[in-house]
């Protein structure tokens, strides 16, 4: 068994009195997606972001590679190999395609300049290794579909070689269709042997990429499960809040009869 | 200035061929030039003197310290942040220098490093105050504008007894800064301020800093979207507060150029201008909003005022009609940019 590329063990993380994330373990492996599922407020983002190096934890511990880490910003989670596409965030929309592939890691020439040129052929053989065939790599990014935008994203993550792809519900915006093609791209990057951290609140988007499940609910883990031991019926009962979404069906039933 | 000029893009067969007007129109300062061209031809049917050379060394001139701001001022824009403390600092800079040397005797290349000292530091201070408190730097600056504006008064006034410095031609080593500020040299006979030069070069070094380098990209990224840069790596304060110190170390650079040339400074100088800046930095093709814009835009954003300042003068209008001129050419620009903003950020799902 190799180390896990992530695993936090019991982690937990306070705001004042608001207990925002307790005793919270799970692992993150190389060619795996593990999904965190969880309704509004259940924790989901303040796990990414101790894991991207936004905040950090105050109980349990987060080894990256086997070994016990606490980020102090997001540019050190980048340089240990973990980056982070958020949902709005991932790019600037007014520049162009290939300035934001490029963004904090430019590539210059000798003299300090920017190297347009391979700046433009670079973005554009990263995007269509991804399968990602892009009209022109000069338009500005605001100018792409959202899911091409995400994309654009991912690529960039796995271009500068990033071993831990952590998505803030990348699909969350989208259309049906564009949200298969994020999750295709999804898959192609666990398929290169990236670790990725897929967050969501919906099954139907996380069963068919994941590998492991991590449930939340109001800060604590409901549970963990691997892909063959949960089905999707009783992964989608289980983040609709199970018992309680039947007490409201038979409530429901109650108000109709 | 062609530092902006692109490499023909490889094509793809998706691409139809009429894109010739598209490219246009996303460069930001083709919008200034074409007004620049327009109000050129105006006055030079007009008027007599206006293409005189003596008449072009007028309205360079005049056109030269307002460039050198409102590049300053372009580049801080596009990285998102306003500064309205810009015009009085021209004045503040120019008292400080005049003050060290004419009343403690110093030697004026000492005065004007120790004035560049104290632009850098004001300028870092805006800076670090706007990412610290994360309030709009237009309130900020608007605090030190007023601040500024109060110490240029009072200390002057304390240590002269007047609202005036003057008295430069008597200092050691006038003749010398002189020289590199204040200068003119000849072209067929006729001279033109060394300002015009220091316009250029600072447009020129500028644009090539916002197009060819890391540090412009960054410019445009914490302009457009600060966390999301913040988010792949990019040093978003160091970013801002060097930002700036580029618009102080500029209003250093144009009070320099004011206190040898003219020798003598007003305490209220400067008082006003900051919105100029921004005009002929919008004129330029700056957004409001950040994130896009052009160095070169905003120097023929200034090229257009001074040539319509003067132009005005020439064609013995009443100045009155300048406003007039200004209001409408703010309108068209800031209309024409929405356009273009809504084309590049026009969102498909």
């Amino acid at each position: 068994m190799t180390t896990p590329l992530i695993e936090v063990e019991d982690i937990g993380k306070t705001y004042g009195s608001v207990i925002a994330l307790s005793d919270v373990s799970t692992v993150v492996n190389a060619g795996e997606v593990t999904c965190v599922l969880g309704d509004n407020g259940a924790g989901k983002s303040t796990l990414i972001k101790i894991l991207a190096g936004v905040h950090q934890h105050d109980a349990g511990t987060f080894k990256v590679e086997g070994e016990e880490i606490r980020f102090s910003s997001p540019r050190e989670a980048l340089d240990h190999g973990i980056a982070t596409v958020y949902q709005d965030l991932a790019v600037v929309p007014l520049m162009s395609v290939w300035r934001n592939f490029f963004l904090g890691s430019e590539p210059t020439t000798t003299f300090g300049f920017i190297d347009r040129k391979k700046g433009r052929e670079v973005t554009r053989k990263a995007l269509s290794d991804m399968g990602i065939d892009l009209r022109d790599v000069e338009q500005p990014v605001g100018t792409l579909s959202g899911g091409e935008r995400q994309c654009v994203a991912i690529a960039r993550a796995v271009h500068f070689g990033a071993k831990v792809l952590i998505l803030d519900e990348p699909t969350a915006a989208l259309g049906v269709k564009q949200a298969g093609v994020v999750l295709k791209y999804v898959a192609q990057a666990r398929d290169r042997g990236l670790g990725v951290v897929l967050i969501t609140h919906n099954p139907h988007h996380a069963y068919p990429v994941g590998n492991r499940f991590l449930l939340l609910k109001r800060g604590r883990a409901l549970g963990c499960y691997e892909k063959d031991e949960i089905n999707l019926e009783e992964l989608t009962r289980q983040m609709a809040g199970g018992a309680e979404l039947e007490a409201l069906a038979h409530e429901l039933r109650a108000v109709e009869a | 200035m062609t530092v902006t000029a692109k490499a023909p893009p490889v094509l793809d067969e998706r691409l139809g061929k009429a894109r010739v007007l598209d490219r246009l129109v996303v460069r930001p300062e083709i919008g200034a030039a074409l007004g620049a061209l327009l109000v050129f031809l105006f006055f030079s049917v007009v008027t007599d003197q206006f293409l005189s050379l003596g008449g072009v060394a007028t309205w360079l001139d005049d056109a030269s310290t307002l460039g050198i701001m409102a590049v300053a001022v372009a580049l801080l824009m596009i990285g998102g942040e306003f500064d309205l403390s810009a015009g009085v600092m021209t004045a503040s800079t120019a008292l400080v220098t005049a003050i060290l040397s004419t009343q403690l005797g110093l030697n004026v290349w000492l005065a004007l490093l120790v004035s560049l000292a104290f632009a850098l530091a004001v300028g870092a201070l805006n800076g670090w105050l706007v990412m610290r408190t994360g309030l709009p730097s237009f309130i900020v600056t608007l605090g030190s504008f007023l601040a500024l504006q109060g110490l240029n008064l009072g200390v002057t006034r304390l240590i002269t007894g007047t609202v005036q410095v003057s008295g430069m031609r008597e200092t050691v080593g006038y003749e010398s800064a002189g020289y590199l500020f204040a200068s003119t040299f000849n072209i067929a006979g006729q001279p033109f301020y060394v300002s015009i030069i220091w316009w250029v070069l600072f447009t020129a070094v500028a644009a090539t800093l916002l197009v060819r380098t890391k540090f412009g990209n960054w410019i445009f990224a914490v302009g457009g979207a600060a966390l999301s840069s913040r988010a792949v790596g990019v040093p978003v304060l160091r970013t801002k507060v060097i930002l700036f110190m580029t618009t102080a170390f500029a209003a250093w650079l144009v009070g320099s150029i004011n206190i040898l040339r003219f020798t003598s400074v007003q305490a209220n100088q400067g008082i006003g201008l900051e919105f100029q800046f921004i005009i002929a930095a919008v004129i330029g093709g700056c957004l409001l909003t950040g994130g896009f814009g052009s160095a070169v835009g905003a120097a023929i954003g200034a090229l257009i005022f001074g040539m319509a300042r003067q132009g005005i003068v020439y064609a013995n209008w009443n100045s009155d009609w300048f406003q007039l001129f200004l209001g409408v050419m703010l309108l068209s620009a800031v209309l024409v940019n929405n356009v273009l903003r809504r084309r590049a950020e026009r969102v498909r799902r």
